[in-house]
């Protein structure tokens, strides 16, 4: 008996909390590489990559055109976003960023929708909980994993897009135009990561892993289509427009249909978006957007500087991350009192 | 050394609820350092869940267990890096070779690389499985998985090792094999071994204490040959097959010891207090009746195992 003691102690290594701590790194690891050898990486890289190179493809000669219609091309600034943003007459792709803001919604649900049903189904959940790790290092892990492949997705594709603009085109980005394109790719990964959070969510309340994509399909499709209609009729109800319609009541109507639809992350990044990748736009607000647009305003059109675009999407970019962290939350705090048997 | 010094496992009035079902049921038991120790029962008594909580994986409601001295509960992680567990039909990344899964749990464990690759080649040679190492583990056979799943197990080189339902799905062959390992991995390293399984005649060969539980409780336990020989003790049953039916009635009554006679369609079966095979033996041959079979039926521990289920409703029998 002391000879078996003696095995098992000398086996075993000195009990230290931080050997555990980094559980989460080991999870993330294996889930970043598991993502990048997935079939369904390869199928959203292929939609994706060849959409979003057809868009700048023509747009990028919209641009020429229009730049040389103007005159010389450093003065226009921002031209180089235009690359991102433009939809040429006659072209049926959508821009750039329009492109992302439809499909980021697919590449969060992909790559979070299995990520604990998954390993339920497959029957590794109770082993890999078995392991001296913390539970919520699987969940934390996944996530970083998740988001890690798609931030490194987009960032490729938008330097890929970048590099054939600056070729077709031959404008030199500024410093402002990289650094709203940095702060966009940021903005994105966070939408991104609502719906990849989101998805984590069903996956931990759903048994079925092609139930939980189906809910957050689901729910992608209802929040975009149907949420116009939900909150044309509450600002109706909330904020009504008498029969003579005087302005005021019009602009206040308008006003609250904006405000409730800054729930939905999807009018949250497209606000953002737009004010980080259009110098141009200087508000939001219903009322500011008639008073600039009318001619005897005084005005002056114009770009924004870069701190000043930022001064109008803060209020997006908050609300967007803090629906993701709330998000994110949720499936957290579900996992964790979840029965590792279910 | 004390008693509680030598046990690998101690539980003291373990309890989980779910709302209304009662899962275990004030369990006591005690499984001392290098015992293969058998939890039986049939599917749905409380054994996983017993297990879970073992592990830490699921607070108990009432009570507790001590693992290698330590509170599960409390020090969840300090348990699981010396308790290896098997679950109930163990899966793997399919996509991933055997190898490769068991290299993810040796990270997951802190290993280091140049401690885990031939950790895990010697494991992998020790369980069979060095052959189909490499292929992915979405190939392997129900058999070759729960091999994979001890060796998943013995990466971090456990003191205690938990199978949940280990022999299901296996073919015979497979089952004794598994057993056999399991037995040497006892033999060889020391390991304390916690089985549960619903099938008591496939596992009694290697445990040397078995526990019966039945609806979260803990009805009986001792080695194998003590609980079965409680009952063998109560009375004998031998087959008897004749060639003149009638006449044998009459001079079986003779027999002192006999209590009762059931009669089947080609063997009576004689239910008597203790082995009367020679006097029956004497009186028939005596009469001039031809004995075709005689045979004393062996209180199987499958029986035994029936009847304590069978049991259960009237109580605790011990």
């Amino acid at each position: 008996m002391a000879e078996l003691t003696e095995s098992a102690e000398t086996t075993s290594s000195p009990r230290s909390p931080e050997r555990f701590t980094m559980g989460w790194r080991v999870v993330a690891a294996k889930e970043f590489s598991d993502h990048l050898l997935s079939i369904r990486f390869t199928i959203l890289i292929v939609i994706v990559g060849l959409a979003a190179v057809a868009a700048v493809y023509t747009a990028a000669g919209g641009i020429r055109e229009a730049a040389e219609q103007i005159g010389s091309s450093d003065d226009i600034p921002g031209l180089f976003l235009k690359l991102f943003t433009v939809t040429p007459e006659g072209s049926r792709l959508p821009a750039f960023f329009a492109g992302i803001a439809l499909l980021a919604p697919l590449f969060g649900i992909a790559f979070g929708f299995d990520a604990v049903n998954g390993e339920r189904a497959q029957g590794t959940l109770p082993r890999l909980l078995s392991q001296p790790i913390y539970r919520d290092d699987v969940i934390n892990g996944k996530f970083v994993a998740g988001l890690s492949v798609i931030g490194l997705t987009i960032t490729t594709l938008t330097m890929v897009v970048a590099g054939i603009g600056l070729l077709r085109i031959g404008v030199v980005p500024t410093f402002s135009d990289i650094a709203r394109l940095l702060i966009w790719l940021l903005v994105t990964v966070v939408y991104v990561g609502f719906w990849l959070a989101l998805a984590t969510l069903f996956s931990v309340l759903l048994r079925r892993a092609s139930t939980s994509a189906l809910a957050a399909f689901a729910t992608w499709v209802v929040a975009s289509l149907f949420a116009l209609l939900l909150i044309g009729i509450v600002a109706d109800i909330v904020s009504p427009v008498s029969q003579e319609g005087n302005a005021e009541e019009v602009i206040e109507n308008a006003r609250t249909q904006r405000n409730l639809s800054r729930v939905f992350p999807q009018a949250l990044y497209q606000e953002a978006t737009v004010a980080l990748l259009e110098p141009e736009q200087r508000t939001f607000d219903v009322l500011g957007l008639l008073i600039l647009q009318s001619p005897g305003s005084g005005a002056i059109p114009g770009p924004l500087s870069l701190e000043q675009s930022l001064l109008v999407v803060w209020p997006q970019v908050t609300g967007l991350i803090a629906l993701t962290v709330l998000c994110f939350a949720a499936a957290y705090v579900s996992f964790m009192r979840q029965e590792v048997r279910a | 050394m004390t008693a509680t010094a030598e046990a690998a496992i101690v539980t003291e009035g373990l309890t989980k609820r779910y709302e209304e079902l009662v899962a275990v049921d004030h369990l006591d038991f005690q499984i001392s350092k290098g015992e293969i120790f058998g939890l039986l029962g049939p599917n749905g008594a409380g054994k996983t869940t017993t297990i879970l909580m073992l592990l830490g994986l699921s607070e108990p409601t009432e009570g507790q267990a001590r693992v290698v001295d330590l509170d599960p509960t409390r020090h969840p992680l300090d348990v699981k890096r010396v308790v290896g567990y098997v679950p109930d039909n163990v899966g793997f990344y399919p996509d991933l070779t055997g190898r490769q899964n068991l290299e993810y749990t040796a990270k997951l464990n802190r290993i280091s690389s140049e401690v885990f690759e031939s950790r895990i080649q010697t494991i992998l040679e020790q369980i069979g499985l060095a052959d189909a190492a490499d292929r992915p583990a979405g190939t392997y056979s129900r058999g070759m998985r729960q091999r994979l799943g001890i060796a998943d197990a013995l990466v971090k080189e456990p003191q205690i090792l938990i199978l949940d339902e280990p022999t299901i799905g296996i073919d015979p062959e497979g089952t004794r094999e598994l057993l056999e390992l399991i037995r040497n991995l006892r033999d060889d390293r020391g390991v304390t071994v916690l089985l549960s399984s619903h099938l008591l005649h496939q596992v009694q060969s290697i445990c040397d204490r078995v526990g019966i539980f039945v609806r979260g409780r803990m009805i009986a336990q001792g080695p194998v040959r003590e609980l079965a020989a409680r009952h063998i003790a109560e009375e004998v049953v031998t087959e008897l097959a004749v060639t003149d039916w009638e006449r044998a009635g009459e001079a079986l009554w003779t027999v002192p010891g006999i209590k009762r006679i059931d009669r089947q369609a080609d063997h009576w079966l004689l239910v008597s207090e203790k082995d009367v095979r020679p006097e029956v033996s004497k009186v028939l041959v005596e009469r001039g009746i031809g004995i075709l079979h005689l045979r004393r039926r062996d209180e199987g521990l499958d029986e035994i195992y029936t009847r304590y289920f069978e049991g259960e409703d009237s109580g605790r029998i011990n």
